[in-house]
C-alpha cells in the first residue's frame, strides 16, 4: 500500500496496481473501451488516458503501474481535450446510424461521445466498405461498426481458447476477421456469444428472430407456444431495471401470455427430464462398462467445440438432446396429440441465456419425422426483452402466474441446470436414487457451486466411488480433457458449460455482464433450490406422468426417438 | 499436387525442431519460398504443427507485406512505386496495370498468367517509372504503354504454350 495524488486528492495504491485499478478502487472514473477486468491490458482504445506529473506525454492510465507519490489528472483540460479527439477520430470511421442500430442506447461508444459533449463531426467521414457477415444462425458480424479495442478477438482467443477471430492486416487496413477471412458459419465458432457481451458497439450481435416471432404471434393459424430456460428468469427483469438476480419467473411467464404466447412451458420442466435419461444413461454405463468419463450435453457450443476439436471424445459425450431440443420434440409429438393440434400449425418459440441455442435449433439432426424443426425460433433474453418493450408489457403491473401443463411443473433441480455445476448437482440426486432407491437427505452438492472454472468432487454412491468434474468457460476444458487423454481414470461424469459461469452468464443475457450481476443470478437460483420442496427431478409429478403416459422409461424406444441424438465429426478451418 | 505439396511441407517443417511460436515467421518465409506463396492448407498445417489457430498464422501472415496467399502468375509483375517512380507517375502505371488486368495488387489473374506486387523500389531510378515482368525491366513507360506490353506477354504465353 502506498499513496498517490489524483486531482489534488490523496488515494491509496495497492503494490502492482495500474493507474487505472487505483483509480477505480477510489471511484474515481475513468473511461476505458477496451479494458477487459482480469486479463493483462491490451491499451488498443487510449482512451483511458491521464496527466502524470513528470511524465512526456499523456499516460494510458489502464496500462501504467502505479508509483509511490505520483501525481495524476483525470479530468484536465489537456486530458479531456485528448479524449474528446480520440473519440472523434473514433467516429470518422464509424457509421452515423445510431437510430437504426440494435446497441442504440446501450452503447459504449454512443455513451461516451455524450458524455464528452461530441456534438459535431471533426472529421470527414470514411467509411469502410466491408460488408456484413449475417452467415451464422447465431452471430452477426458488422465490421464496419467495429472499433477495434479487441475485446472480442481476446475473449475468443484468451478466455474461451477457441481462436476463431483475429486481427487482420495492419494500420488503416485492420479488420477483426476469422482465418481467410472466411464466414462465420464455415469457421471455428462456437457461438457462444461472449464475443456479443463485450463488444462495445453495434459490431456484434445475435440473429435476431424478432420479426419471425412478431410474425407468428399475430398469424391467426398459428399456435405459438414459448418455454423458457432456468436462467432467462433470473436475468431478465435487469433489462426493466429490477436488481440483477431478481427472480421473476411467475411475472414473465404473464408476459409472455400478455403478448400473445398461446402456451407457456419451462425448460426446466425438460431440465428434469434430462436428468431422467442422462442419469439413467450415466448408471448403466457405470453398469455396463460403456465408454466414461461420460460428458453433459446441454451446452451447444460444448458440442460444436468437441465436434472440431476433440471428436474422439464424442463417444462419451450423453446422447441426450438438450433441455431446448427435448421439449421442442415433445411439444410437436405429446403435447400435439393431447391438445389435437396437427405439428406443423405449432409455431414453438424457446427463449434462451445463449446464441448458441440459434444454432442448435438449426441443426439438421433437430429435425422431427416430417421434416419439422422441434424449435421454430431462439430468443435471447435481450431479444424477449425487446420484445416486451415493443408490446409495452409493465413488469410492475402484472401478477405472477403458474406455467402450462402438461411442461410446466420442474424441481428445483432443473432450475439448477441455469448455472454452473447445477447439471451435475441434479445428475448426482437422481443417479443416487437410481442407484440406491433412497433421496439423499442433504441434496446440496457443495463442491458443484461457485464460479471456479475447474471443479471436482468425489461421492460414494452405494458402493460405488464416483469422481466427478465440472468445467465452465470453454477454455478450461483442455485441461481435464487432455488429463483423460493421457490415462485419467478416476473421473465418472464431466459436466461443461461453455460460458463462464454458465448459463447465467451466457451470451445472450443482458449486456455489461460483471462478476457481481453473474453471481447474483447464480445465488438467486440456489436461494430458489433452498426454499424449495421439489427438489428433485425424480419427483416431478409431471415427469412420472409424461413417463407412464407416453414415454415409458428413461433410454426406453419413445425416449430413443425423440429425446437421443448423436453428433458426428466437423470440418471446419481451426 | 497433393502428394507434391505433402512433401514440401514436410521439408519445409522437418527443418523445425522447436515447435515454438517463435517460429512462426520463419517457416512462412520458408513456405513462401518453396511454393512462390504461402497455400492456405500451409497454413492450417502450420498450425497443426505449431499448435496454433489458424485465424492467429493467418493474423500474423497478413500483418506483414511480405507474405501472399494466391500463387504467383506465370508472370510476375513488380511495380516500382518508389521515390523517383512515383514523382514520375508510377501511380498511373499501377492503375492501368490494375485496369488492365482487372485485379488488385498482390493478386493474381484467374487464367493464371499474370500477378502484380507492388514493390518499395526496385532501385532502377534512372529508369523511372519502371515495371520488371519475370525480371525483365522496361523502362520510362506511360499508362498507355501497358495494353502493348501485356499483349507481347498473352502472345509469347501463345507461342510457348503448355503451363508454367
Amino acid at each position: 500500500m502506498f499513496d498517490i495524488n489524483a486531482n489534488g486528492r490523496t488515494i491509496e495504491a495497492r503494490e502492482g496496481d495500474t493507474i487505472l485499478q487505483s483509480l477505480e478502487r477510489a471511484g474515481i472514473k475513468v473511461p476505458t473501451l477496451c479494458h477487459m477486468n482480469g486479463l493483462a491490458p491490451s491499451g488498443a482504445c487510449r482512451i483511458c488516458v491521464v496527466e502524470v506529473e513528470g511524465a512526456r506525454g499523456l499516460i494510458p492510465s489502464c496500462s501504467y503501474p502505479a508509483t509511490k507519490g505520483m501525481n495524476i489528472k483525470t479530468n484536465s483540460k489537456r486530458v479531456i481535450d485528448a479524449r474528446k479527439t480520440i473519440i472523434g477520430l473514433l467516429l470518422a470511421n464509424h457509421p452515423d446510424d445510431c437510430l437504426y442500430c440494435v446497441r442504440n442506447g446501450n452503447c459504449e461508444l454512443q455513451k461516451l461521445a455524450e458524455e464528452y459533449g461530441v456534438r459535431e463531426r471533426r472529421y470527414p467521414v470514411k467509411n469502410s466498405s466491408v460488408g456484413l457477415d449475417i452467415t451464422s444462425p447465431s452471430i452477426v458480424r458488422d465490421p464496419a461498426k467495429c472499433i477495434l479495442c479487441g475485446k472480442c478477438v481476446r475473449v475468443c482467443e484468451e478466455i474461451q481458447k477457441v481462436s476463431a477471430i483475429d486481427f487482420v492486416r495492419r494500420g488503416s487496413k485492420m479488420e477483426v476477421c476469422t482465418a481467410f477471412e472466411q464466414s462465420l458459419n464455415v469457421s471455428s465458432c462456437i457461438n457462444c456469444g461472449q464475443c456479443v457481451t463485450v463488444c462495445p458497439t453495434g459490431a456484434l450481435r445475435e440473429k435476431s428472430y424478432l420479426q419471425e416471432v412478431h410474425d407468428a404471434l399475430h398469424n391467426p393459424d398459428l399456435v405459438v407456444v414459448a418455454q423458457h430456460a432456468p436462467a432467462v428468469s433470473v436475468s431478465v427483469a435487469e433489462e426493466f431495471g429490477f436488481k440483477s438476480g431478481a427472480d421473476v419467473n411467475g411475472v414473465f411467464t404473464t408476459a409472455l401470455r400478455e403478448i400473445g404466447f398461446k402456451h407457456v412451458f419451462e425448460t426446466s420442466f425438460s431440465a428434469d427430464l434430462t436428468i431422467m435419461e442422462e442419469a439413467s444413461e450415466l448408471v448403466e454405463r457405470i453398469k455396463n462398462g460403456g465408454t466414461l468419463p461420460m460428458m453433459t450435453s446441454c451446452s451447444p457450443g460444448w458440442i460444436k467445440y468437441m465436434e472440431q476439436f476433440y471428436p474422439e471424445f464424442l463417444g462419451n459425450i450423453s446422447s441426450c438432446k438438450s433441455p431446448q431440443q427435448m421439449l421442442g420434440a415433445l411439444i410437436k409429438s405429446y403435447f400435439a396429440k393431447q391438445t389435437d393440434t396437427a405439428p406443423e400449425k405449432i409455431f414453438s418459440v424457446s427463449i434462451m441465456p445463449c446464441t448458441a441455442k440459434k444454432f442448435e435449433a438449426a441443426r439438421s439432426e433437430m429435425t422431427g419425422k416430417k421434416g419439422l424443426p422441434d424449435i421454430d425460433a431462439v430468443l435471447t433474453t435481450r431479444e424477449i426483452a425487446r420484445l416486451f418493450k415493443l408490446c409495452g408489457v409493465n413488469m410492475n403491473a402484472l401478477k405472477p402466474s403458474e406455467a402450462d401443463t402438461p411442461f410446466g411443473r420442474r424441481s428445483s433441480s432443473g432450475k439448477l441446470f441455469g448455472a454452473s455445476g447445477g447439471v451435475m448437482e441434479a445428475a448426482i440426486r437422481t443417479a443416487n436414487f437410481m442407484l440406491t432407491g433412497k433421496d439423499l437427505t442433504h441434496p446440496r452438492i457443495e463442491f458443484a457451486r461457485g464460479m471456479d472454472g475447474i471443479k471436482e468432487g468425489k461421492i460414494k454412491i452405494g458402493d460405488l466411488g464416483l469422481g466427478f468434474a465440472i468445467v465452465n468457460g470453454i477454455g478450461n476444458a483442455p485441461k481435464i480433457l487432455d488429463q483423460i487423454k493421457n490415462g485419467r481414470k478416476d473421473i465418472h461424469f464431466i459436466e461443461v458449460m461453455t460460458c463462464p459461469g454458465g448459463c447465467i452468464a451466457g451470451g445472450g443475457q443482458p449486456l455489461n455482464n460483471d462478476q457481481g450481476r453473474i453471481k447474483a443470478r447464480m445465488a438467486s437460483l440456489y436461494s430458489i433450490d433452498n426454499n424449495e420442496q421439489l427438489r428433485f427431478s425424480h419427483r416431478n409429478p409431471e415427469i412420472l406422468e409424461i413417463y407412464e403416459k407416453f414415454l415409458g422409461k428413461p433410454l426406453g424406444e419413445k425416449s430413443h426417438e425423440l429425446l437421443h441424438t448423436h453428433y458426428s465429426k466437423r470440418n471446419v478451418l481451426r | 499436387m497433393k502428394k507434391q505439396f505433402d512433401r514440401g511441407m514436410g521439408e519445409v517443417l522437418g527443418k523445425y525442431q522447436d515447435k515454438s511460436r517463435e517460429n512462426l515467421i520463419p517457416i512462412l518465409q520458408d513456405v513462401q519460398e518453396r511454393f512462390g506463396y504461402v497455400p492456405k492448407d500451409a497454413i492450417t498445417r502450420i498450425g497443426e504443427f505449431l499448435g496454433l489457430p489458424s485465424s492467429k498464422i493467418y493474423g500474423v501472415a497478413t500483418f506483414y507485406n511480405q507474405f501472399k496467399f494466391s500463387p504467383p502468375g506465370r508472370y510476375h509483375i513488380m511495380v516500382c512505386r518508389g521515390t523517383a517512380c512515383h514523382v514520375k507517375g508510377s501511380a498511373l502505371i499501377l492503375d492501368a496495370l490494375l485496369r488492365e488486368l482487372r485485379i488488385g495488387a498482390g493478386q493474381t489473374t484467374r487464367d493464371g498468367l499474370f500477378s502484380i506486387e507492388v514493390v518499395a523500389c526496385i532501385g532502377a531510378c534512372g529508369l523511372a517509372p519502371v515495371i520488371s515482368v519475370n525480371g525483365e525491366f522496361h523502362a520510362k513507360l506511360s499508362a498507355k504503354d501497358i495494353p502493348g506490353i501485356i499483349e507481347s506477354y498473352r502472345e509469347k504465353a501463345r507461342i510457348e504454350g503448355g503451363s508454367k
